[in-house]
């Protein structure tokens, strides 16, 4: 019998019952929410269990939302069963002001440059990681450029015409 | 018996007349047996037919930079016959293509690297002003971190318009006083990009 979402989410809600929350189905990928200090707890229940078995870590990155106050930032984790070819998405949200997260890479070797490329465009603070500094950006950048307060063309630049160019 | 081999037996001569550009002599006083003109004059004919190009190519315009190295448009043809892929034996760096903040302090360090006196043709709408790249990575314009004597527009500019702005080069290479890089105003130019 193959593993189905029905499954997984009884299985989560069995094991951290009011703590997983959220649950959603967009394009028939399960999403869910967990609070942050849980994120790792999660994954290591995930990753070990032997029916479910999400042992690989596909994708890390953060969503900005400016409009949610003391969870503006989200990490969503998406995990992957390599044996049922199952995948899911995992989501935790935290305040920007204080954006420690626990890092990934004990448990998932991928997410080592991925939690830096998070860190560096959003500024989410991995607490743990080996070597978190910048990955793509030059390393004299001093702030976060994804983050939704920063426009995203270069502001160095006086040549150009601002109302040309929707500024 | 085997039929003789007959090849070339009317050989076709070479139509050579006005299908050759030749480079024309520069102004000067010519008298029997000699011939008098101003060494820049000479110095400049021979550097101007002679450059050796640096690719840089980062994108898009860097394969426009191959079609016109290739054949059918054969950059040859304007005396750049040999590309050096060593900063230190060419002439002119061309940058073709976005240039990455990053990727900044390489430019600066490969046209460092290269003996004076040096060119730099800057290809394409990316390396003039960061193109269509108005964002937090990209360098808006490779004359942040360099001089640049030309500008090609264009996104990509087509290989004519490549072979444009180098014949634009040239006629700098061959105009240019032999003083130049020595003047006040050359060495305040580099003073502003922080090279000594």
């Amino acid at each position: 019998m193959s593993l189905t979402n029905e499954t997984i989410k009884a299985r989560l809600i069995e094991k951290f019952g009011e703590q997983v929350s959220n649950f959603e189905e967009p394009y028939g990928m399960l999403t869910f929410e967990a609070p942050k200090e849980m994120n790792l707890k999660v994954m290591q229940f995930l990753f070990d269990d032997t029916e479910l078995r999400f042992q690989f870590l596909t994708d890390l990155t953060a969503v900005h939302y400016p409009d949610k106050a003391a969870r503006e930032l989200a990490v969503v984790y998406h995990l992957h069963n390599l044996v049922d070819n199952v995948r899911i998405r995992f989501k935790v949200f935290t305040d920007i002001n204080k954006p420690d997260i626990f890092t990934a890479t004990q448990l998932y070797s991928s997410a080592n440059w991925m939690e830096r490329e998070t860190y560096d465009f959003f500024g989410v603070n991995f607490v743990g990681h080996p070597n978190l500094k910048r990955i793509l950006n030059v390393d004299e950048m001093d702030y976060f450029p994804l983050l939704k307060q920063y426009p995203l063309e270069d502001q160095t630049r006086i040549d150009k015409d601002d109302a040309m160019f929707g500024r | 018996m085997p039929r003789p081999v007959q090849f070339n037996i009317h050989p076709i001569p070479a139509d050579t007349k006005d299908n050759i550009s030749m480079v024309g002599a520069p102004e000067g006083h010519a008298g029997e047996g000699f011939f008098a003109t101003k060494l820049s004059d000479v110095v400049g004919l021979a550097r101007k037919n002679s450059i050796w190009p640096m690719p840089f190519a980062t994108s898009c315009c860097g394969i426009e930079f191959m079609a016109t190295m290739a054949s059918h448009y054969d950059l040859a043809r304007f005396g750049a016959e040999r590309l050096g892929f060593s900063p230190r034996q060419c002439d002119l760096l061309m940058v073709m293509g976005t240039i990455a903040k990053k990727m900044g302090p390489i430019v600066k360090q490969v046209y460092l690297q290269m003996a004076e006196p040096r060119w730099v043709l800057a290809v394409g709408a990316c390396a003039s002003s960061g193109g269509i790249f108005d964002t937090y990575s990209v360098l808006q314009g490779i004359d942040q971190v360099v001089p640049v004597d030309v500008y090609v527009p264009g996104c990509p500019p087509r290989p004519e318009a490549i072979l444009d702005g180098f014949m634009k080069i040239q006629d700098l290479v061959g105009q240019e006083s032999l003083r130049r890089r020595n003047s006040d105003r050359y060495k305040t130019l580099l003073e502003s990009y922080g090279i000594q």
